[in-house]
């Protein structure tokens, strides 16, 4: 390629990204104007909160228990060279709350919940059932989109809570009936060190933030994609790839404003 | 004439030296037409005539390029949001691939409009969702999913849906594709029958010739970009004119040619596969 056409085809990719980020902002403004909708018919939230729930419940749980089982081995060998074993427990709920919770839900999410909510939304658009909303005068965005968009803000830090309380107990079961660390001060270091404001609060509000940017562009994704098989199915992969690097790119942000001094 | 019988004769739709297509291209153009109350109109023509462009343009998804589409006395490009809403609150529209909601079952999706514009019981929801599903004939089926059920009762059932709020004027694309010859009869009766209780307005896009003359108060032909014929079927039936006769007979040789035309694109992509130029 010469470099005329490089540097081209870079400038073609800054500006369509710079387009599509634009479209992104507008979608949210769209969604955040008609959000009352969803104030007037709760229904519809709570049934997307219980759909999404139920596509990632499974996932959530199978993997915060084997991360709670890793952190429980990866921390006692540490914890055991200083002789501070009896921290595990400790160790186990900070990093789960503040960190592994949020942000490991958010990418399973992501891959789980994002991508069905992004093939959900491509082919109703290639089934121009849409369209038909459209002319029977309903407005879709206020139908389908505002539902899922607070659906999944609102399923995310239930979800990341639920991972959360299944890994501390895969940390327990790893330290206390494994290992063999008491469990009387495993559960009293945990209850001491993790402060409720700082620690869990944080925690989900990352979780919700998480779940807003992540369902925003599995919802953006969706509603842009061409209305093809081959358009779905590449709209399901940017989400999961846009969703993790946005999950990883704000967990940074956030972590550096809740936890700096 | 008095007020109720001029309420009467107003077009309920109305195309005016109209000019449709997508983009710089134009489909159709000089388009002249009219619907009034209690009339199914069908419009015909071959496949790629352009029959949904029309059906778009009354609904309001795409804009004249030229000319002016009113609908219920309403320039349909100059209303805005609001107005355009309330416009299509009167209007039922069974698109082509029935795009029924996929997430909800047979009876939901017949209820949609009801739940979203009326604010009746669910008592009385399940009675008017019921009856229309009895008159298509899948009362019983109201509890499948969507996946669960044929091509041909998918497009009953939207048919049932377009028709649900009674609207006054409905709009039917190609609303025979698909269906078995006992559906397809009592289809047509139905749209004849609701159009003559309801004294609305049916617009039909077809090219089932049969079906659509033997219930059609007046009928629209398209094709080679224009407004090609309109008259009663009686009239159409008895035209001299080459295209008419060709397509009303379904024979193969005539002015409407079955091969898409060569175009310097296709020459220039045949160039290139090794074809001739």
């Amino acid at each position: 390629m010469s470099p005329t056409k490089a540097i081209a085809a870079l400038g073609g990719w800054i500006i369509d990204s710079i387009h599509r980020l634009g479209a992104l902002a507008r979608l949210l403004v769209t969604i955040a104007a008609g959000s009352g909708a969803a104030v007037r018919r709760p229904g519809l939230v709570s049934q997307q909160v219980h759909f999404i729930g139920n596509y990632s419940l499974v996932i959530i749980a199978v993997s915060g228990l084997f991360v709670g089982f890793v952190l429980g081995l990866q921390g006692y060998y540490t914890l055991n060279r200083y002789g501070s074993e009896e921290a595990l427990g400790l160790l186990v709920a900070l990093s789960l709350t503040r960190e592994l919770g949020p942000v490991v839900t958010a990418l399973l999410f992501a891959g789980r919940a994002g991508t069905s909510l992004t093939a959900e939304i491509g082919l109703m658009k290639a089934g121009e059932q849409l369209a038909a909303m459209e002319v029977m005068a309903v407005d879709p965005v206020r139908r389908v989109l505002v539902p899922r968009f607070w659906g999944g803000a609102i399923a995310m830090p239930i979800l990341a809570a639920v991972f959360s309380m299944v890994g501390i107990i895969g940390g327990w079961i790893v330290g206390v009936l494994l290992i063999g660390i008491d469990a009387g001060v495993f559960w009293s270091q945990m209850q001491g060190g993790v402060d409720i404001f700082k620690d869990v609060a944080n925690g989900v509000i990352k979780s919700f933030i998480f779940g807003l940017a992540v369902t925003l562009i599995a919802l953006f994704e969706g509603w842009n994609a061409k209305p093809t098989p081959e358009g779905v199915a590449r709209a399901t992969t940017r989400t999961v790839v846009s969703g993790a690097l946005v999950v990883l790119g704000l967990d940074f942000l956030l972590t550096a404003l809740m936890f700096s001094n | 004439m008095n007020q109720h019988a001029a309420r009467i004769a107003d077009p309920l739709l109305n195309f005016s030296n109209v000019a449709l297509g997508y983009g710089d291209f134009t489909v159709l153009r000089d388009i002249n037409l009219h619907v009034r109350r209690g009339q199914v109109v069908a419009m015909m023509g071959g496949s790629g005539s352009g029959k949904t462009t029309l059906l778009r343009a009354a609904t309001g998804q795409i804009q004249a390029q030229e000319g002016q589409v009113s609908v219920f006395g309403q320039d349909i490009a100059a209303a805005p949001p609001p107005e355009l809403r309330k416009l299509r609150q009167r209007m039922g529209v069974l698109f082509q691939q029935g795009a029924l909601f996929t997430d909800l079952d047979v009876f939901e999706n017949v209820a949609f409009p009801l739940r979203e514009h009326t604010r009746i019981s669910e008592a009385q929801v399940v009675e008017c969702v019921l009856d229309k599903l009895n008159a298509v004939g899948l009362r019983a089926a109201a509890h499948l999913r969507i996946s669960e059920i044929s091509g041909g009762m998918a497009r009953r059932v939207a048919l049932a849906r377009a028709i649900v709020l009674e609207p006054e004027l409905i709009l039917y694309d190609e609303p025979f594709a698909g269906l078995d010859p006992i559906s397809l009869g009592i289809t047509a009766q139905l749209i004849r029958g609701l159009t003559d209780r309801l004294n609305c307005a049916s617009v039909l896009i077809t090219h089932d010739v049969a079906e659509s003359f033997a219930i059609a108060d007046h009928v629209y032909m398209v094709g080679q970009g224009k407004l090609l014929a309109s008259g009663t079927p009686d009239e159409l039936s008895r035209s001299d004119d080459p295209y008419i006769h060709q397509f009303l007979k379904g024979e193969p040789d005539g002015p409407i040619a079955f091969h898409y035309p060569e175009t310097p694109a296709f020459e220039k992509w045949l160039g290139r596969h090794g074809g001739r130029p």
